[in-house]
């Protein structure tokens, strides 16, 4: 089975978000695979386990993403692609993104791809659907568990906490929701031996693509910081009285009850 | 201006969901002159939900009837709005922000070949641009987009841009559109409730929310009293979720649910950076921990260091006499 994972590297959740000159401040900030992403790569890698054939995983980024992308070796992934857009694009949106993962699955053999739901940065959650509906396969969003049987896999979905039980087919392209599975940290022989698999890299002129076509449809013009809060109130006293006061500002101060 | 606003509704349990009204309201913001169309697709008499998106701002509705659109699937839905856009050629399209939305949007987009905005909390209108701020990096800030080629085309997280007021005078006609629905590719078997009793959590007006310091699911069950009391949801961080105080789907933060009720209780919560990120943007946030120094205190609005298997039941208490002499 031909296997592949759509990677986006994300700050660290830890990580404060500062601005300078209008755009989120990368310099220092701590890098780590999108964890809906890490579910991607973990599912890949039971499935091919069980099934075989090979796991590919492929980001669109800069030469920094190969970090994440040896990290997803070392978790088990046989090979990884590298998009570079660094010199290409100054702009891109999802649309984009979606043109050129078109353009690179365009001469690929594929069976299964998985990505994450939703990315922690932009939160976007398109391009997994998108990307499959250009490639014109089933697609299955908020995944909790797989079943691969032959062509058939049957699937929960997580629709807003209830489950979903779904039937569908290959070539399928899923997007992971939390609770999927546990992903494996990469052990130390597995850090070793993902310093020799295949990584490649492409640029936007590999894959016979016009600047036309990954011209973005949408534009961010400003980038802000919600306000700081004002410090709150501490409410003190004996718990009853604690509670009526709370009672008391919750109706008639900030009027939510 | 005769732009037309298509606004695709989406009905749970038979009725319209409230982010419905909401996208409505949101499509008249943008160009109140223009005609505010709603879609609605499902099998069965959808007469009565096409009237309320009548009543609660859309001008007119074009429904869709299916015995294959009776539950939503992203293949059997699309095809139905391909088909209804195609004979509208609509300059808006607007939905909202729900596992609806957010399967079904990204895929007519790229049919559509345009671009779209996910997850709006907020329109404004800039000279001729329609301008929409969404959350990014789990709140922790915002970006203003545009869309600049093609379809103006958004999602709206529920609960933040208001409805307008329900007026059952409006008057708007309704068609029903045959649209053919070929085979799908997926098929829903089965659907196993979990979450759907009482209120929706990403839609809740109040949330009361557990950590850690709930110490057990027994202990999650006044939470639930309290929400009921207040007509609203449970929710919890990651650290109950992971000690299996509750179930995965009621998590809230960076991964799990971002919400913004008007009121977020947060019992036993220390307030880790992730949780904070998916509520700190809660209109009134109510912190109760019994360590002074919880993180939880500094986003609070209202905090109170206690313990809160003695404060919860006097709340509990409270409200109830409170909602009495307010005669519910």
């Amino acid at each position: 089975m031909n296997i592949y994972v759509l990677l986006k590297k994300t700050f660290d959740t830890e990580e404060k978000i500062t601005i300078s000159n209008g755009i989120i401040e990368e310099d220092g900030a701590e890098f780590i695979i999108n964890p809906y992403d890490e579910y991607a790569v973990e599912e890949a890698i039971k499935q091919r386990d069980e099934h075989g054939g090979d796991v590919t995983v492929v980001t669109i980024g800069d030469e920094d993403s190969e970090k994440q992308l040896r990290t997803a070796l070392a978790m088990g992934a046989d090979k990884a692609v590298l998009i570079n857009t660094e010199d290409d694009l100054e702009e891109g949106d999802q649309y984009t993104t979606t043109a050129i993962l078109e353009a690179f699955f365009a001469d690929k053999a594929y069976d299964l791809i998985l990505a994450g739901n939703v990315a922690i940065d932009e939160a976007s959650g398109q391009v997994g659907p998108r990307l499959a509906e250009r490639l014109d396969i089933a697609c299955v969003t908020t995944i909790t568990n797989m079943e691969i049987d032959g062509d058939i896999v049957k699937i929960d979905k997580d629709v807003e906490g209830d489950v979903e039980k779904v039937e569908t087919s290959l070539p399928l392209l899923v997007t992971c929701q939390q609770g999927l599975n546990d992903p494996r940290y990469p052990s130390l022989p597995g850090i070793m031996k993902a310093k020799k698999k295949p990584l490649e890299e492409l640029e936007i002129d590999d894959l016979d693509l016009d600047e036309d076509d990954v011209e973005p449809k949408t534009k961010t013009i400003e980038i802000f910081l919600p306000p700081e809060k004002e410090a709150g109130r501490m409410i003190e006293g004996e718990p009853a009285e604690q509670v009526k006061e709370l009672v008391g500002l919750l109706k008639n101060e900030a009027k939510v009850l | 201006m005769s732009d037309k606003l298509l606004v695709i509704g989406e009905t749970k349990d038979g009725e319209l969901r409230n982010v419905s009204f909401e996208a409505v309201a949101a499509a008249k913001k943008m160009n109140s002159d223009g005609e505010v169309i709603g879609l609605l697709c499902g099998h069965g008499n959808l007469e009565a939900q096409a009237k309320e998106m009548i009543y609660y701002g859309a001008d007119r509705v074009i429904t869709v009837v299916h015995e294959k659109l009776e539950a939503y699937t992203s293949e059997g839905y699309s095809q139905a709005a391909l088909a209804v856009i195609d004979d509208v050629s609509p300059d808006v399209i607007i939905m909202g922000h729900t596992s609806v939305g957010k399967d079904l949007s990204p895929k007519l987009a790229s049919r559509l070949q345009t671009g779209l905005i996910s997850d709006v909390t907020d329109i404004e209108i800039v000279g001729d641009q329609t301008v929409f701020t969404r959350p990014i990096y789990s709140g922790k800030a915002f970006e203003k987009k545009v869309i600049t080629d093609g379809i103006i085309f958004a999602t709206i997280r529920p609960n933040n841009l208001p409805a307008l007021e329900r007026d059952d005078a409006r008057y708007g006609e309704i068609t029903s559109q045959a649209v053919d629905i070929g085979d799908l590719r997926t098929v829903i078997k089965d659907v196993i409730r979990k979450a759907s009793e009482g209120v929706d959590l990403s839609e809740a007006n109040v949330i009361i929310a557990g950590g850690r310091g709930v110490k057990s699911a027994e202990g999650f069950k006044p939470l639930y009293e309290l929400a009921e009391l207040l007509g609203g949801a449970v929710g919890a961080s990651r650290g109950a979720c992971d000690a299996e105080y509750c179930d995965y789907s009621l998590q809230i933060g960076q991964t799990g649910k971002v919400v913004t009720p008007d009121l977020y209780i947060a019992v036993g919560i220390s307030g880790a950076i992730q949780h904070l990120a998916g509520m700190s943007n809660s209109k009134v946030i109510v912190a109760i921990n019994k360590d002074p120094e919880s993180n939880i205190f500094n986003v609070a609005d209202y905090g109170i260091v206690g313990d809160l298997f003695d404060i919860i039941p006097m709340l509990i208490e409270e409200v109830k006499q409170l909602k009495q002499s307010q005669g519910v």
